[in-house]
């Protein structure tokens, strides 16, 4: 039916959003509500020798002023990393104690040592500004590269050398012996730059506290209210979980950046509680550049080695990673478990060892961004298929192609058993699209108005939809990787889901719709999806890593066997049939092949009023699944990028950005494109605008819009994107691979590759900003001869 | 304070702001119309765009005091019972995903559209999205948007 699986139904959830009517957390007040700012850092590394807030507390309307000891004083806990990496000598992860509000010392510019409440936000901001802070500087580290050198200053007692681990993957002897009998070495060095996720709307968080009830509710801009409770609850002992509801209402875009704890929302929760008052923060954007995590942030050495035929022998990457001033909710996991893995890429490497060292430094905590790890592993992967192609004088594409993993199953040397796809085919799909044929003469007719035309290309492949949760406990998760739904036949047979997946932009209500319109045959305008608060949905883990499709929707789909099931035993009984004969149809229950039926709505009724079951059958239409996938799922793509450089002032023009994807089955093509739009141009950002920038005594110097280049409308093209379905994920019932990182994963190197092809020097730093592209042409431009 | 009276979306309103009061605040906390967004600190981002006297303005960059009198349409007063063409397109081509800075995108795109109508000029996919240059979004990466524009341009 047109509302189904593969349909481009226009999404439900946008009439609220075109008209203004949303309800994002920010929109919210309650009866009794404060207004809470915090009192943070201007330093990046200093001692907290004391707080005064006399001068504050003695404002009219200023509630209440509390700090750090008061809050560690009430039993509130530190934040955690919930995902525990060990080194490779097994000894354990140096964390850090990161308290919601700083006590003894700050580690960055933007640390909360206190917090003001007040009757207003503006007399809560000027009341901040008059609470004196005594701080003893102590020396800055500010760059990743400066934190293990002799006499860094030391940011944790327990972090020796701010060392969080020294972690590897992969066989380092076989890798090693296999570079060594390599014919050919192809050696990069590559930054991945640090980058700020920026969803639109700022965080903000409401939280209330009922005395009588001693009952918390907190609305906040969350990607996974579910985890947030339990963190809340079982770490920073904020409340038993019983007693707090977590909503997320309509959240404004996360790519990562929503799905920590941090220091905020506890200190709202902890004060309502102090104050009995409801407490709203809202972040503005300078506030979000100081306190979002970050994201990427990595320094690599790279080798790779080839046989005498071009194929790849052996890979070894040596990468250190920037975790920030303390380590987020899942930071450890970023650079080591969601990045080494991908290290084959789309390719048949026999050898690949990986060595990661991760450092605090005094900047924002790291966190995931938008495709977390993979992206930095593409990039490396990427990056150096297609210097090897130019320093062994072969076609990118054919290197590539004569490197493709053929067939599946295939277990890469570093974790990874990918199930399913096919590279050629859809590396064939991207060059037809991006006319790669044609270049030459396009090329050449740049050259002819002074212009520099150039191509690069991007095959990659992620892992979505993190799991199993036993494989991801032992590598140290701290929580399962499942996903849950109840389905809900009401009793005129309108359909709730209640999911534990989280929409904040991916369109939820009318994807999780089509799938269930599809499998009962009803109106999509009859199923509801019902997410993002804690009090109506069971536990689940929210929406992060692509992970909504093959995780939330195949627990969607367990829910629903189980109710069409019953549904047959219950129309097989009223009508006096087999189960087997029973089919679900044209909104109808039926036997097939007779004109005996049930409307669909009658069986509903016919499950509440319970009058006429099969004996032992229990009212009511009703279940619930929880979904445990047992493998990752593996979206793969292919992009091509083109562009054309302007010699003259390195400005670079994107002229075409193809994508290829294989996303296994699709269950909404005009969703799909859309999630490979914004990804391929956070990608772009990343590649051409986009850096986090701190000066050496730890400032952030890219700290507004005015200051950190996020991409516009005139930056970017249209895109062409297309998607191939012929190799679905064995590993869920949809066959679903997951959309939502693809795109931010595989855009980066294929924009780099494609300037580094254009201006001839293949060393050129993200983001290539037409000063980075200009200087690098004059490098690559031959010496004059005087 | 300020003593204000303007007409909002067609309905006289009027308060009692302090001077430093942006229209931005004005709408969001003494009308609760909730659907103008604030996404940035330095008037970049244009979430908070609406109309005063027919023209798109930056709310967030506006003192409500200097308003006095003044017709102002927001995000709220665009449907006039049914969706207007520009709101309609959104959806048809899948302009928005987190709609945060929908509203925004909506007012600057019926502005944009009127203004190349009265000019007699043809709006293309490029002067959209240099017409765009001061609308943020994160999420569509812009394509959608642009074919929502265009699309409401030919129905409006």
């Amino acid at each position: 039916m047109s509302s189904g699986i593969g349909a481009s139904v226009k999404r439900k959830e946008d009439k609220r959003f075109t008209t203004g009517k949303g309800k994002y957390t920010d929109d919210i007040r309650k009866d009794n509500q404060a207004y809470a700012a915090f009192v943070r850092s201007p330093h990046a590394h200093a001692t907290v020798k004391g707080i005064d807030a006399s001068a504050a507390l003695a404002m009219d309307g200023v509630i209440e002023v509390l700090n750090g000891h008061q809050l560690t004083g009430d039993g509130i806990g530190n934040i955690i990393c919930g995902w525990a990496v060990n080194s490779k000598d097994g000894s354990p992860m140096n964390m850090g104690a990161w308290s919601a509000l700083a006590t003894e010392k700050v580690r960055y510019v933007g640390d909360a040592v206190a917090v003001v409440i007040a009757e207003t936000q503006s007399l809560a901001r000027i009341a901040a500004e008059a609470v004196e802070v005594d701080y003893e500087m102590l020396p800055v580290v500010a760059h990743v590269m400066n934190a293990m050198t002799d006499g860094a200053a030391q940011i944790h007692e327990n972090a020796p050398s701010n060392q969080i681990y020294d972690w590897e993957l992969g066989d380092e002897a076989a890798t090693d012996a296999a570079l060594a009998g390599a014919v050919h070495i192809i050696s990069l060095d590559l930054t991945n730059n640090r980058l700020s996720p920026n969803p639109m709307e700022p965080r903000s968080a409401v939280a209330t506290y009922d005395d009588a009830e001693e009952h918390y509710t907190l609305y906040t801009t969350s990607q996974n209210p579910h985890v947030a409770r339990l963190v809340l609850s079982a770490f920073y002992n904020v409340a038993p979980e019983n007693k707090l509801r977590v909503i997320a209402p309509d959240v404004g875009g996360g790519f990562g950046a929503k799905i920590y704890i941090y220091p905020e929302e506890i200190t709202c929760l902890w004060a309502s509680m102090k104050t009995n008052r409801s407490v709203k923060w809202t972040s503005d954007r300078a506030e979000a550049f100081i306190t979002d995590a970050h994201g990427r942030d990595h320094v690599t050495t790279a080798k790779m080695g080839f046989d005498a035929n071009n194929k790849i022998v052996g890979f070894k990457i040596d990468t250190v990673a920037n975790l920030g001033a303390y380590m987020s909710l899942f930071s450890s996991s970023v650079p080591t478990y969601l990045y080494a893995p991908l290290l084959s890429g789309q390719y048949n490497i026999q050898n690949i060892h990986c060595n990661v060292r991760a450092y605090y430094t005094n900047t924002v905590p790291v966190d995931a961004y938008r495709g977390a790890g993979r992206p930095e592993a593409t990039y490396v992967v990427e990056r150096m298929m297609e210097t090897a192609a130019r320093e062994l004088g072969m076609d990118p594409a054919e290197l590539r192609r004569i490197n493709f993993i053929q067939s599946f199953p295939h277990q890469t040397p570093v974790l990874m058993a990918y199930d399913a796809g096919d590279f050629p085919k859809i590396l064939g799909m991207a060059e037809k699209s991006a006319d790669v044929a044609g270049f030459a003469a396009r090329k050449a007719e740049a050259a002819s108005r002074g212009k520099l035309r150039g191509m690069g290309y991007s095959t990659f492949i992620e892992a979505c939809g993190l799991a199993p949760s036993k494989a991801a406990g032992s590598l140290g998760a701290g929580v399962g990787l499942w996903e849950s739904a109840e389905v809900r036949v009401n009793p005129v047979g309108s359909i709730e889901v209640l999911t534990g997946s989280h929409s904040h932009g991916q369109g939820h209500e009318t994807t999780f719709a089509q799938i269930v319109a599809e499998r009962f045959d009803i109106p999509i305008e009859s199923v509801s999806i019902v997410h993002g608060d804690t009090d109506k949905v069971q536990f689940g883990m929210g929406t992060y890593g692509s992970r909504s499709a093959p995780v939330g929707m195949s627990a969607v789909v367990k829910a629903m066997d189980k109710v069409e099931a019953k549904v047959k035993k219950i129309a097989a009984h009223t009508l006096e049939a087999s189960e087997d004969d029973i089919v679900i149809e044209g909104g109808e229950v039926k036997v097939a092949g007779t004109d005996k039926a049930m409307g669909w709505h009658e069986v509903g009724l016919a499950a509440y009023i319970a009058h006429n079951l099969p004996d032992g059958m229990e009212p009511g239409l009703k279940e619930t699944a929880f979904f445990d996938p047992v493998n990752f799922s593996f979206p793969s793509g292919a992009f091509i990028c083109e562009v054309e450089v302007d010699p003259e002032t390195g400005v670079t023009e994107i002229i075409k950005f193809t994508a290829a994807d294989d996303f296994g089955t699709i269950i909404n093509p005009l969703i799909v494109g859309g999630q490979v739009h914004g990804g391929i141009t956070q990608g772009i950002g990343q590649a051409m605008l986009e850096q986090v920038i701190y000066d050496d005594d730890g400032q952030l110097l890219t700290g507004s819009y005015m200051d950190y280049t996020m991409p516009r409308a005139a930056d970017v093209p249209s895109y062409d994107v297309s998607h191939m379905e012929d190799a679905p994920s064995p590993n869920n019932p949809l066959g679903v691979k997951g959309c939502g990182e693809a795109g931010a994963i595989g855009s980066p190197p294929a924009v780099i590759n494609a300037i580094t092809d254009a201006i001839g020097n293949n060393d050129l730093a993200m983001p290539a900003t037409p000063q980075a592209v200009w200087r690098a042409l004059q490098a690559a431009k031959p010496v004059a001869a005087e | 304070m300020t003593t204000i009276n303007m007409t909002v979306n067609g309905k006289a309103v009027s308060g009692d702001v302090p001077d430093q009061t942006l229209l931005s605040e004005f709408l969001r906390e003494n009308l609760r119309l909730t659907g103008t967004h604030v996404g940035c600190d330095t008037s970049q981002c244009g979430a908070c765009v609406v109309h005063i006297n027919g023209k798109p303005v930056k709310s967030c960059s506006t003192l409500a005091a200097s308003l006095d009198g003044a017709n102002v349409k927001t995000i709220e007063g665009v449907a006039n019972g049914e969706l207007h063409p520009m709101q309609k397109a959104f959806n048809d081509n899948h302009g928005l995903q987190c709609g945060f800075c929908t509203p925004g995108m909506i007012m600057t795109g019926i502005d944009m559209v009127e203004r190349y109508k009265a000019a007699g000029k043809t709006l293309t996919s490029d002067a959209i999205r240099d017409e765009l240059e001061g609308n943020i979004c994160r999420c569509t990466g812009y394509h959608n948007i642009v074919k929502s524009i265009e699309d409401a341009a030919t129905k409006m």
